[in-house]
C-alpha cells in the first residue's frame, strides 16, 4: 500500500530515498527485515481486521433494530435472523479481539516508533519480528477460512461444552472450530513474538545514556503490555491447544460428559484474557500519555507514576481473572477475594487519568485531531473505568451479569479508550509514517464523529443493562426498542467517522501535503529523523534530550515545521551509537 | 549521555565490525545478549505453557486421589527412570557442547552436539515403546478407557485383587490418562524440536559457523534443551512414582 507515496523530486535534485522507496519489488516487502516495513503491513492488516469486525457489529446492530421480527422465520444468507445474529457477534467479537485489538497498537504502532524512540536501528530480533508476522498473516488467514465455512456461533469466548460439543453441531461449525482454535493458537505465538522482541529490545538497545526513567511513557506502556503478552498468552496457547484436542478426540479436559471440568477452562481462559484487556488498554495509555504532553506542550505532569501505573495495572491485571466468573460456580470466597482484588486496578488507573488531566492544565493545548482523541479517551476511559467498579463489586455484578451493561463498559474501555487511541495514534505519527500530511479539517470532524456515535451508541446500553436486557440476544421486549435503536444509530454515526478517516488518509497518500520531519514539536527521538525516515532510520544523529523537553523546539512554518533551537543543537551531545 | 565526545570519535577506530555482527547492533556482547535475554523470555513463556497442563494435573489429581494411585500402576517406572538418566546425559552434552563452542574444540563440539541428538533419539524410542503399549491394552482417555482384566498391570493386581477394568473406568480412570497423554505428548513434541534443532547444530557446527566470538545458537539452543529437561524432571515423579 505505502508503495503508493512518491517523492516528486524538485527541480535539483534526485528524490530522497527512504524506507518506503529504497528498494521497490514486491519481494522485498515479502522478507523485509526492517521494522517500520514490517509495521506499516501490520497497520494495513489489523485496519482490515478494525473494518471486518466493524462491519459485523454494524449487521448485528441492523439485526437489533427490529428485535421481534414479524415473521421469525426470515432468513438473511441462508440462515434465520437468529443464527445469522449468533453468528455476526461471535466473529465481531473474535476479529476485533484477535486480528485488531491485541496486536494494534502494539504490533503496527510500536513496531515503528519503538525502535525510533530509542534511537536505534532496528528491533533487537528482526527475524523474530518477520516471523511474528508471518504467524499473524497466518491467522488472519484461518479466520477468513473460518468466515468461508460458515462462520461460528459459540461467542469470542468458546466456552464447552456448547463450543466442543461435536456431535451436537453442524459439520460447517466443526470445521469451523478447528480452525478457530487453530488461528487463536497462532495468533497467540505472534503476540508472545512480538511482546518478547520489545523487552529485549528495550533492554539491549537503550543507548547509554538513556535511563528507564528517559524512555518516553509509551515505552514504559509497551513494557508492561510485552510482560503480558509473555506471561499470559501462552496459557490461552495452551487452553486452546488442549480445547483443540478435546474438540477432536474428546479426551476429558473440559468436557463434562467425558470427565472433564468445563470451568476449568474458564479459569484458563480468563487467566490469558482478563490480563489481555490489559494488553490491549496499556499502549492505548501510552499514545495517550504522548498526544497528552505533545498537544499541550507541558511537559507530561508524574512521568514516574504514570510509568509505574503501568507495570502495577500489568501486575494486578494477573490476579483478578475470577471476576469474570462470579456466577460460574466458583465459590463464594474465591468471588469475595476476587472482587476485592479488581477494585485495586483502578487505583493506577486513576493515576494515570489524574496525570494526563494534570499535564494539560496550565499547558497550551493545541486541538489538533490527535488530542480531540485524546480528549475522547479521558472523558470515555474515565466512565469506562468508573462502570468497572459498579461491576467489580460482587453484589452488583450478580444483577448486572451478561447484561447490556457489561457490554456498554467494556465497549468504553475497549472501543472508547483503545480504537480512540489508536486512531489517535495513527494519526500522530501518520506524517512520520508516510511523509504526508492528512486533511486536519476533516480529521477534526472524523474525530468528532467517532465521539458522538460511540456516545450515542453506547450510553443507552448502560441504561437498558441495568433494566435488565441480556446480551446476546437477537430479540428483546417492546420497552427496549429505543434503547436499541439509538444504538444503532449510533453504531452507524462511528462507522462513519471511521469511514470517513479511511478515505482521507488514502487521499493523503497520493495528494497530501509533504509532512515535515516534526509537524507537531513533539520532543521524542522519533521526531529527529526526517519524514519518512531513512532506511537506517536516522541520517544524523539524533541530539539527547528528555523526550517532553518541548521548550527545546521552536516553530518555523507549516512546510518546515517544528525545529531545534540552534542553541540545543550547540550544546546538547548527539546519540553516539547512531553513525 | 555519559559517553563524550571522544569516545565517540575512538569508537570510529575500532576494527572493522565483524562478519557475524548484524547491521543493528554496535558490537557482538550486545548480539549475544539480545539473543540470550530473548531465549530467557521464551523459556519463561514455555513455564506458563506448560503450567495450564499442570495445573490441570493438580485439580484431576484432587478431585481423584485414590484413581490416581490405582492407575499409576500402568506407567513403568523403570522405564520412566531410563529416561529419566538418558536425558541428564544429555543435558550434560548439551552443556560441554556450549564450552566446546566457546573455546573453538571442534571435534568436541560435533561429539556432544550429536551425543545430544542421539540420546533425544533414545529418550523418543522408549517414548515410543510406552505409547505403544498403552495405546494396545485400550489404557486411553476420555472415555476410551478399556483396559481388560487380563491386560492389568501386575503390580497392581498383586496388590489390590479385586481390582478391575471396569472398576477403574468408573473411578474416571480416563482423565488420567488425557492428562499423561497431554503432558508427555506436549513434552515429547519439545523434544522433537530439540531434535531437529540439534541437526540444524550440526550442520552449522560441521560447516564451522562457531568461533569464540559468535556461539550464541549452541548456548540458546542449550539453554532450550534444559527446560525440556526440567520439565521431564517434574513429569517423571508427577506421573510414575505417585504410590
Amino acid at each position: 500500500m505505502a508503495g503508493g507515496v512518491v517523492e516528486k523530486p524538485a527541480a535539483h535534485d534526485k528524490p530522497r530515498k527512504h524506507y518506503l522507496n529504497h528498494v521497490k519489488t514486491f519481494g522485498s516487502w515479502l522478507v523485509t527485515l526492517d521494522h517500520k516495513r514490517i509495521a506499516m503491513m501490520y497497520l494495513c492488516a489489523v485496519s482490515f481486521a478494525l473494518l471486518l469486525g466493524g462491519v459485523f457489529a454494524l449487521a448485528l446492530r441492523t439485526v437489533l433494530w427490529n428485535g421481534t421480527p414479524a415473521d421469525p422465520e426470515t432468513s438473511i444468507l441462508g440462515a434465520t435472523m437468529e443464527q445469522f445474529y449468533n453468528k455476526m457477534f461471535t466473529l465481531h467479537g473474535a476479529v476485533m479481539v484477535f486480528l485488531f485489538i491485541i496486536p494494534g497498537i502494539p504490533a503496527a504502532l510500536g513496531n515503528f516508533i519503538l525502535p525510533m524512540q530509542l534511537g536505534a536501528k532496528d528491533l533487537a530480533l528482526p527475524r523474530i519480528n518477520l516471523l511474528s508476522w508471518y504467524l499473524y498473516v497466518m491467522g488472519l488467514v484461518l479466520f477468513v477460512c473460518v468466515l468461508v465455512l460458515g462462520g461460528l456461533d459459540t461467542g469470542w469466548t468458546l466456552y464447552p461444552p456448547y463450543s466442543m460439543g461435536g456431535g451436537s453441531q453442524s459439520q460447517h461449525v466443526w470445521h469451523s472450530l478447528v480452525l478457530a482454535y487453530m488461528a487463536v493458537f497462532i495468533l497467540g505465538f505472534s503476540s508472545i513474538l512480538t511482546g518478547l522482541n520489545f523487552i529485549v529490545t528495550m533492554h539491549k538497545l537503550r543507548p547509554p545514556g538513556m535511563g528507564m526513567y528517559d524512555m518516553p511513557l509509551f515505552l514504559w506502556a509497551l513494557y508492561a503490555t510485552s510482560l503480558i503478552q509473555v506471561l499470559a498468552t501462552p496459557v490461552v496457547g495452551i487452553t486452546l491447544g488442549l480445547s483443540l484436542i478435546e474438540h477432536m478426540f474428546h479426551v476429558g479436559i473440559f468436557l463434562p460428559q467425558y470427565g472433564g471440568d468445563p470451568v476449568m477452562y474458564q479459569h484458563f481462559f480468563w487467566f490469558y484474557s482478563h490480563p489481555a484487556v490489559y494488553i490491549m488498554i496499556l499502549p492505548a495509555m501510552g499514545v495517550q500519555s504522548e498526544i497528552m504532553g505533545t498537544f499541550s506542550r507541558k511537559h507530561i505532569f508524574g512521568y514516574k507514576a504514570i510509568a509505574w501505573s503501568s507495570i502495577a495495572i500489568a501486575a494486578i491485571g494477573f490476579i483478578v481473572w475470577g471476576h469474570h466468573m462470579f456466577v460460574s460456580g466458583q465459590s463464594p470466597t474465591a468471588g469475595i477475594i476476587f472482587s476485592f482484588l479488581t477494585y485495586l486496578v483502578a487505583i493506577p488507573s486513576a493515576i494515570k487519568v489524574f496525570n494526563w488531566v494534570a499535564t494539560m492544565y496550565k499547558g497550551s493545548i493545541d486541538l489538533k485531531t490527535p488530542m480531540i482523541y485524546g480528549l475522547n479517551f479521558i472523558y470515555l476511559f474515565g466512565i469506562g473505568g468508573l462502570t468497572g467498579l459498579f461491576l467489580a463489586s460482587i453484589s452488583n455484578n450478580v444483577h448486572l451479569h451478561d447484561t447490556y451493561f457489561v457490554i456498554a463498559h467494556f465497549h468504553m474501555v475497549m472501543v472508547g479508550s483503545t480504537v480512540n487511541a489508536f486512531l489517535g495514534g495513527v494519526h500522530l505519527w501518520w506524517p512520520k509514517m508516510t511523509g504526508r500530511m492528512y486533511n486536519e479539517t476533516l480529521g477534526r470532524i472524523g474525530a468528532i464523529l467517532v465521539f458522538v456515535g460511540f456516545n450515542l451508541a453506547f450510553m443507552p446500553q448502560f441504561v437498558s443493562g441495568t433494566r435488565g436486557m441480556p446480551r446476546r440476544y437477537a430479540n428483546y421486549l417492546e420497552e427496549f426498542t429505543t434503547f436499541h435503536q439509538a444504538s444503532t444509530v449510533g453504531a452507524y454515526i462511528l462507522g462513519a467517522g471511521i469511514g470517513l478517516q479511511v478515505l482521507y488518509l488514502l487521499y493523503s497518500l497520493f495528494k497530501g501535503k509533504k509532512a515535515p520531519d516534526n509537524p507537531w514539536g513533539a520532543a521524542s527521538l522519533e521526531w529527529q529523523s526526517e519524514s519518512p525516515p531513512d532506511f537506517h532510520n536516522f541520517t544524523k544523529p539524533p541530539i539527547m534530550m528528555g523526550a517532553y523537553d518541548y521548550e527545546n523546539w521552536e516553530y518555523e512554518s507549516e512546510e518546515a515545521g517544528w525545529k531545534l533551537k540552534p542553541e540545543v543543537i550547540e550544546t546538547r551531545k548527539t546519540l553516539s551509537k547512531v553513525h | 549521555m555519559s559517553t563524550g565526545v571522544a569516545d565517540h570519535e575512538t569508537k570510529h577506530d575500532l576494527p572493522a565490525r565483524p562478519p557475524e555482527l548484524a547491521m543493528h547492533f554496535d558490537n557482538m556482547h550486545q548480539q549475544f545478549h539480545s539473543g540470550k535475554l530473548g531465549m530467557w523470555l521464551f523459556l519463561g513463556q514455555e513455564l506458563l505453557f506448560f503450567c495450564g497442563l499442570f495445573t490441570a494435573y493438580a485439580v484431576y489429581r484432587g478431585n481423584h486421589q485414590e484413581m490416581f494411585h490405582y492407575v499409576h500402576y500402568f506407567l513403568d517406572w523403570k522405564l520412566g527412570a531410563v529416561n529419566t538418566v538418558v536425558l541428564l546425559v544429555s543435558s550434560l552434552t548439551a552443556a560441554w557442547s556450549v564450552r566446546a563452542a566457546m573455546l573453538e574444540q571442534r571435534k568436541v563440539l560435533i561429539f556432544t552436539l550429536l551425543a545430544t541428538f542421539i540420546c533425544a533419539g533414545i529418550f523418543m524410542v522408549v517414548k515410543y515403546f510406552e505409547y505403544t503399549h498403552k495405546l494396545h491394552i485400550g489404557a486411553v482417555w476420555g472415555g476410551g478407557f478399556n483396559v481388560a482384566d487380563a491386560d492389568l498391570p501386575a503390580e497392581l493386581v498383586a496388590k489390590y485383587p479385586d481390582m478391575t477394568g471396569a472398576k477403574l473406568k468408573e473411578m474416571g480412570a480416563g482423565s488420567f490418562f488425557a492428562i499423561y497423554f497431554c503432558m508427555t505428548g506436549l513434552h515429547g513434541l519439545h523434544v522433537l524440536v530439540g531434535m531437529g534443532l540439534y541437526i540444524w547444530l550440526l550442520v552449522r557446527a560441521l560447516k564451522g559457523d562457531f568461533n569464540r566470538r559468535w556461539y550464541g545458537a549452541v548456548d540458546n539452543v542449550a539453554l532450550y534443551w534444559h527446560i525440556v529437561d526440567i520439565i521431564w524432571i517434574f513429569l517423571f515423579p508427577m506421573l510414575y512414582l505417585i504410590g
